[in-house]
């Protein structure tokens, strides 16, 4: 049987994202088909098609997906499901919003979030932000799947050439209305893609100092991030918190600045390549998982290392 | 309109859980509880709707061991009007949940479920969104904004790319973020009070659910540990290290 991968996309591009989960995928056994439901997204479909080693392209291109509304994409879901083995979505908000809802309507109990695949019915997925891996084996007969995107590293964009097979939309299900969304802009790459990335915590006293670390993040091409505390006080918007109820990152390098290491911020970053915690707290926890520490003042440090930085 | 306010008892937030030795699970054992951090927003989001004249009741819900009382009477403690609690000593997974809390929706008749968006221990993310699908209501998921108006609610979602504005068509199950609210502390007369508010006490059975697990835990083990770092004198140094050492700036 076959894996379906549920593309995630603004209906112009394809997000990031899918292409980890496609990567999980093709650690499964069958072909890898990938549903794309959305309203004018023929580029998203073709996009898609030219993933190597995807077979076909299902593009579900209606009104009433334009805006994600979960009730009405799960019964697209639950009407694709059962021609399938395993039905794998990224473990974004997107993701996490539709998935369970399909799985409800389908009787299964989903897998959330995993992070490793042991066989096919076999998975790996940290629970208790992450302080723990559990090894679960599902039963049913459709595996209903959130990938983890840090955990599969995304495959090429380029190579294959599926067909794209256009099916048709469930209809609105007229119980949810999209009014707006408030999107973030930024240059700076994608806090969850990005291959530097650079936080301030409550430390940083005031969204005003900010720049400070946006001044670095711009000579690393770093994303800037933030610990839930900056979030909280208003120092920056939602989408920049990176945690166990945020955004996980694994960048090459992670910079946390005047964060304490809380077990709710680690369980976001604890699995990038090299950290630097920069603090004036020797105490702080964050330097249990640092690479390096640096115990200093922020505002000294941070002016420091722009410079040095040229 | 009556509001549900499913909770949930987990290990607290604080503590940093232990893997046991036998890999069959994290040690609770001795181990403080307190009732999940998501769960106290949602209590307290329907406790401030019945402030307002929005709500008429709360009613929390619980389901686990009979120690999960505690989550119910802390829920009760912060305004709650009556409880029930799904007694049960079986292992209770998402889908199961949400079936348990159905079968309590049907019988209650609530205008809106107001719940947390995860549960800080099996971080499933998944409860809320299966129990709006098994009542084929509308589905507000990870909000940090709830407004009632008339026969919809007006709710504000955190997702990845910032925030989005929806309009759901009541009845709905909303899950809620953490910035939609501060929870209160209960007061000590409010304690007291709580003990002698309502509380019903059923079991999977009674309400006609099976709970028969989908998902055999394997194994559960210790995440993969980070090596010591080392402390650097100044900026200079640290550049230098991620430069020549670490190499992963240029
Ligand atoms: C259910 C739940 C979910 C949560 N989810 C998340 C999540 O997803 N992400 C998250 O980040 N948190 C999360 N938290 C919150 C978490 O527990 C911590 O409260 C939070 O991470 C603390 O943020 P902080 O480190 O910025 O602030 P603090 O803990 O206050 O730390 C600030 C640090 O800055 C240092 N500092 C102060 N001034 C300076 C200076 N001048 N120079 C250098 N250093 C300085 C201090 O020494 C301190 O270590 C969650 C909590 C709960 C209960």
């Amino acid at each position: 049987m076959s894996i379906l991968v549920v593309a995630e996309h603004d209906n112009e591009t394809l997000a990031s994202a899918t292409y980890n989960a496609v990567a999980a995928a093709s650690q499964l056994s069958g072909d890898i088909e990938i549903l794309v439901a959305g309203s004018g997204t023929s580029g998203v479909a073709e996009a898609a098609a030219k993933i190597p080693g995807v077979a076909k392209v299902l593009n579900a291109d209606s009104a009433e997906y334009a805006n994600d509304i979960a009730e009405n994409t799960a019964p697209l879901l639950v009407q694709l499901a059962p021609n399938y083995s395993h039905v794998l979505a990224p473990a974004t908000t997107f993701g996490k919003n539709v998935m369970p809802r399909a799985s409800a309507l389908l009787d299964v109990q989903q897998i959330s979030e995993i992070t490793a695949i042991e066989s096919d019915d076999t998975f790996v997925r940290p629970i208790y932000a992450g302080n723990a891996m559990a090894t679960v084996q599902s039963t049913d007969s459709v595996k209903m799947i959130t990938v983890r995107m840090t955990a599969f590293e995304a495959v090429a964009e380029d190579g294959g050439s599926a067909s794209v097979e256009a099916i048709a939309g469930t209809g609105d299900a007229g119980l949810a209305s999209f009014v707006s969304q408030e999107v973030s802009k930024s240059d700076r790459p994608e806090l969850t893609t990005a291959r530097i990335v650079i936080s301030g915590g409550r430390g940083m006293k005031s969204g005003e100092n900010f720049p400070l670390i946006e001044s670095v993040a711009d000579k690393l091409n770093a994303a800037v991030g933030a610990s839930r505390a900056a979030v909280d006080a208003g120092y920056v918007s939602n989408d920049f918190q990176v945690g166990q109820t945020g955004k996980v990152v694994a960048p090459d390098l992670y910079i946390a600045v005047g964060i304490s290491g809380a077990i709710q911020h680690l369980a976001g970053m604890k699995d990038s390549k090299v950290i630097v915690a920069i603090n004036n707290d020797e105490e702080a926890p964050i330097f249990q998982v640092a690479d390096y520490g640096l115990v200093a003042d922020l505002f000294d440090a941070i002016p420091a290392l722009d410079a040095e930085l040229g | 309109m009556k509001v549900l306010v499913p909770v949930k008892r987990v290990i607290d937030a604080n503590i940093k859980v232990r893997v046991k030795a036998d890999n069959s699970g994290v040690e609770t054992a001795n181990v403080k509880m307190a009732m999940n951090p998501f769960c106290e927003i949602a209590v307290e989001e329907a406790v401030r709707m019945k402030e307002a004249g929005t709500v008429e009741e709360v009613i929390a819900v619980t389901a686990g061991p009979s120690q999960c009382q505690e989550s119910l009477r802390t829920a009760l403690a912060m305004g709650a009007d009556r409880a029930i609690m799904i007694e049960t000593d079986e292992v209770l997974e998402p889908l199961g949940v949400a079936k348990l809390l159905k079968a309590v929706v049907d019988n209650e008749g609530p205008g809106m479920v107001i719940m947390g968006k995860q549960a800080i221990d099996g971080d499933n993310n998944q409860t809320g969104q299966m129990l709006s699908a098994l009542l084929g209501w509308s589905q507000g998921a990870f909000t940090s904004k709830i407004e009632v108006a008339g026969d919809s609610v007006n709710i504000v979602r955190e997702v990845d790319a910032g925030l989005q504005s929806l309009t759901l068509k009541m009845p709905a199950v909303v899950t809620v973020d953490l910035r939609l609210n501060e929870p209160r502390y209960a007061s000590l007369p409010n304690i007291m009070k709580a003990k002698k508010k309502p509380m019903d006490t059923t079991t999977p059975a009674d309400l006609g659910v099976d709970i028969t697990p989908r998902v055999n835990v394997i194994s559960v083990g210790e995440p993969p540990a980070r090596e010591a770092g080392v402390i650097v004198p100044d900026v200079a140094t640290l550049v230098d290290k991620l430069r020549n050492e670490a190499k992963v700036i240029s």
